[in-house]
């Protein structure tokens, strides 16, 4: 893969300039194919996602589920929410390929609807995420010493708190549960990992030699931070936040199935799972596709960001 | 410190010497009895115990030692690159240009990092960050100490590259670290550390992990850039050989001190210190090929149990009781020259 690119800096090498740079590209040679991958480290993961089936199918899915959740009208006409009692529980056939639920809806069009809420949940709850645990972890990271202990010990404690029992205590109180309401807990419960994991990171990239040399160079803190630290940093975290938003889809459904998540009339995939618990034996579709549905989009972010870590791991090349 | 540059140097001639002057006067760099240590949870680490040297205007000086002499460390106090904790330097000033650098405030300091004192690492291809083109991070550097504009920014980085001679520059500021060899990449960080026309350079072993023939080139560089800017040149290195072909003067360190410090022939004719003599008698020399080196026995000392007294005495041949109480100051010998043992005389002579 590195082929071209090695035998381009060794061409240039010896035609530029005489025996100096002959010697050079010669023993450089190595150090280039080994580098290389390290240093144009997202150009080469993408060249090696482009050509992982897994990748591909996982983000095809993803795309058609980012859609659905976009733009339900592009998958099912039907309107979610017109309801006709004397269809209800009515199974699958004729042009209504899900059947009907309880109160006698398209279920097609509410798995589909249901689409918006888990991915709308994922992404925002995912990217506040990042976003706490890039500042709060470089911060850790870089400034070391007092700063550090703050925001590591704070970590430890929110770390200590069980995710899906504080979740459950934190929404029992509150009283309208919405996709903000569900969302806003699971970032205040969930960011310990990602910003223990960020910190470690920068923590790595601290001690390279370039750091030094920028700062030797006369650099400002900000500067070496944004751009000699996070762009070196912050793969693990991206890597993490790709399996993460299949986490927070998966325990979105949880909440919303114990009964502290969302709340009627919200449509969600937890929700018609939470309902469909009753008469799995009678309908057995209710919980089929939305349960399907559901973990087709989190294996299909698992998968992804497995991928991604495997493009981004230079060892598994 | 007033400046003499203007800052919107994009136009000055780079060939032109700097103004300032070359020879006697005020050292650029005067350091004091600098001590760093390093506490670690096994204990103080004494890296740097007392370490005091001059660098004047315009001239090389190499600083020898092998590994854990406190070479490295002292430069890194000098730029103020430390990592605190576990480093601490507890004694001692550094003065540049007059001004100690120690006592200044870090934004002060940081101003004069690059701009007028500037250092180049071992290892270019960490010391590069890999995720910008090189012409990228030297233009960085420019936009942001000089002002200047993405395009000026980018000129001048081909300027520069040239200036180190890469060649092709113009199309290799496109690229990035990894897609150069060992000796460009020197070369390009030569390039940065070089972009604010510093007075002073430091290399901590620039050529340390290059093959042979590339570092002799990358030496030769550095002087020629050291003679067009004017600049003067601290070279920290174990490698004697680099020492001889470019050093005004040596200090040599052991045990995070100045065990010898003197004009770089007169070292080579006759050292004055037992350490000093061991290290040349230590070079692999074509013309004396023997079946044995003449390796100093023992090991460096330990940095947290530094013997009493002379801490070379363990491993000295002219160890005497003294010596192992005693620790010898740095006596004078000579013109400028300076020796920590207490027989330098016998080392001069070359009684062993």
């Amino acid at each position: 893969m590195s082929e071209a690119k090695k035998f381009r800096a060794g061409s240039e090498g010896i035609g530029a300039r005489g025996g100096e740079e002959r010697v050079d590209a010669a023993a450089g040679g190595e150090a280039v194919e080994l580098s290389g991958r390290r240093a144009g480290l997202w150009a080469d993961a993408w060249r090696e996602l482009r050509h992982d089936p897994l990748f591909l199918v996982a983000g095809f899915v993803v795309l058609v589920f980012v859609a659905m959740a976009a733009f339900p009208g592009l998958f099912s006409s039907v309107d979610p929410r017109a309801c006709d009692l004397s269809r209800s529980l009515a199974p699958p056939g004729g042009g209504h390929p899900f059947g009907y639920d309880l109160l006698g809806c398209d279920y097609y069009a509410r798995v589909v609807h249901g689409a918006r809420v888990s991915i709308a949940i994922g992404v925002l709850a995912t990217g506040s995420t990042v976003v706490i645990a890039v500042v709060l972890g470089s911060l850790a990271g870089y400034f070391r010493g007092p700063v550090d202990t703050v925001i590591s010990r704070l970590t430890d404690v929110v770390f200590g708190l069980p995710f899906i029992l504080g979740a459950i205590v934190l929404l029992s109180v509150v009283g309208t549960r919405g996709v903000l309401e569900v969302g806003l807990v699971l970032v205040a419960l969930g960011w310990t990992t990602m910003t223990r994991l960020m910190r470690s990171s920068v923590l790595s990239v601290v001690n390279a030699d370039h750091v030094s040399a920028a700062k030797a160079l006369g650099a400002s803190d900000a500067r070496i931070l944004a751009t000699h630290v996070l762009p070196n940093a912050v793969a693990p975290v991206m890597v993490y936040a790709t399996i993460y938003v299949g986490i927070v889809i998966a325990v979105e459904a949880t909440l919303s199935f114990l009964g502290v998540g969302l709340q009627l009339p919200a449509i969600s995939w937890g929700l018609m799972i939470s309902d469909a618990q009753y008469r799995i034996s009678e309908a057995p579709h209710l919980l089929l596709f939305p349960g399907l549905f559901l973990s087709l989009t989190v294996l299909s972010f698992i998968l992804m960001g497995d991928a991604l870590r495997d493009a981004l791991d230079p060892k598994l090349r | 410190m007033p400046s003499t540059r203007n800052s919107g140097e994009v136009t000055v001639d780079i060939e032109v010497a700097s103004e300032t002057p070359v020879g006697p006067g005020r050292p650029l760099l005067e350091i004091e009895d600098l001590h760093v240590e390093f506490r670690t949870r096994d204990g103080v680490v004494k890296a740097v115990n007392g370490v005091s040297y001059n660098v004047r205007r315009g001239e090389t000086f190499a600083v020898l030692g092998e590994s854990g002499s406190g070479k490295s460390v002292s430069a890194q106090a000098v730029m103020g690159i430390l990592d605190t904790p576990p480093a601490h330097v507890t004694r001692g000033r550094i003065l540049f240009a007059g001004e100690d650098l120690l006592a200044m405030p870090e934004d002060h300091r940081r101003r004069l990092r690059g701009e007028r004192l500037s250092m180049v690492f071992q290892d270019a291809l960490t010391a590069l960050n890999p995720t910008f083109t090189v012409g990228w991070q030297i233009a960085e550097m420019l936009r942001i100490r000089r002002g200047l504009s993405r395009a000026d920014g980018r000129r001048r980085a081909v300027e520069l590259l040239d200036r180190v001679r890469i060649p092709g520059a113009v199309e290799r500021v496109t690229d990035y670290p990894h897609e150069f060899s060992g000796g460009m990449r020197q070369r390009a960080m030569i390039a940065m550390a070089l972009a604010l026309d510093p007075d002073l350079l430091i290399a901590d072993e620039p050529t340390t992990a290059l093959d042979v023939t590339v570092q002799a080139q990358i030496l030769e560089l550095l002087a020629e850039l050291q003679e067009e800017n004017g600049m003067a040149l601290v070279l920290i290195t174990h490698d004697l050989g680099v020492v001889a072909e470019v050093a005004d003067r040596i200090a040599v360190m052991y045990a995070g001190r100045v065990v010898e410090t003197a004009a770089a022939h007169e070292i080579y004719q006759a050292p004055a210190h037992p350490y000093t003599e061991g290290l040349l008698a230590s070079v692999p020399r074509v013309a004396r090929r023997r079946d044995r080196l003449d390796a100093i026995g023992g090991a460096p000392p330990n940095l947290a149990r530094i013997p009493a007294g002379c801490p070379f005495h363990p491993r000295c041949g002219y160890e005497r009781p003294l010596c192992r109480h005693d620790e010898p100051p740095l006596y004078p010998v000579g013109d400028g020259r300076g020796s920590a043992c207490h027989f330098f005389e016998e080392v001069l002579d070359g009684r062993a």
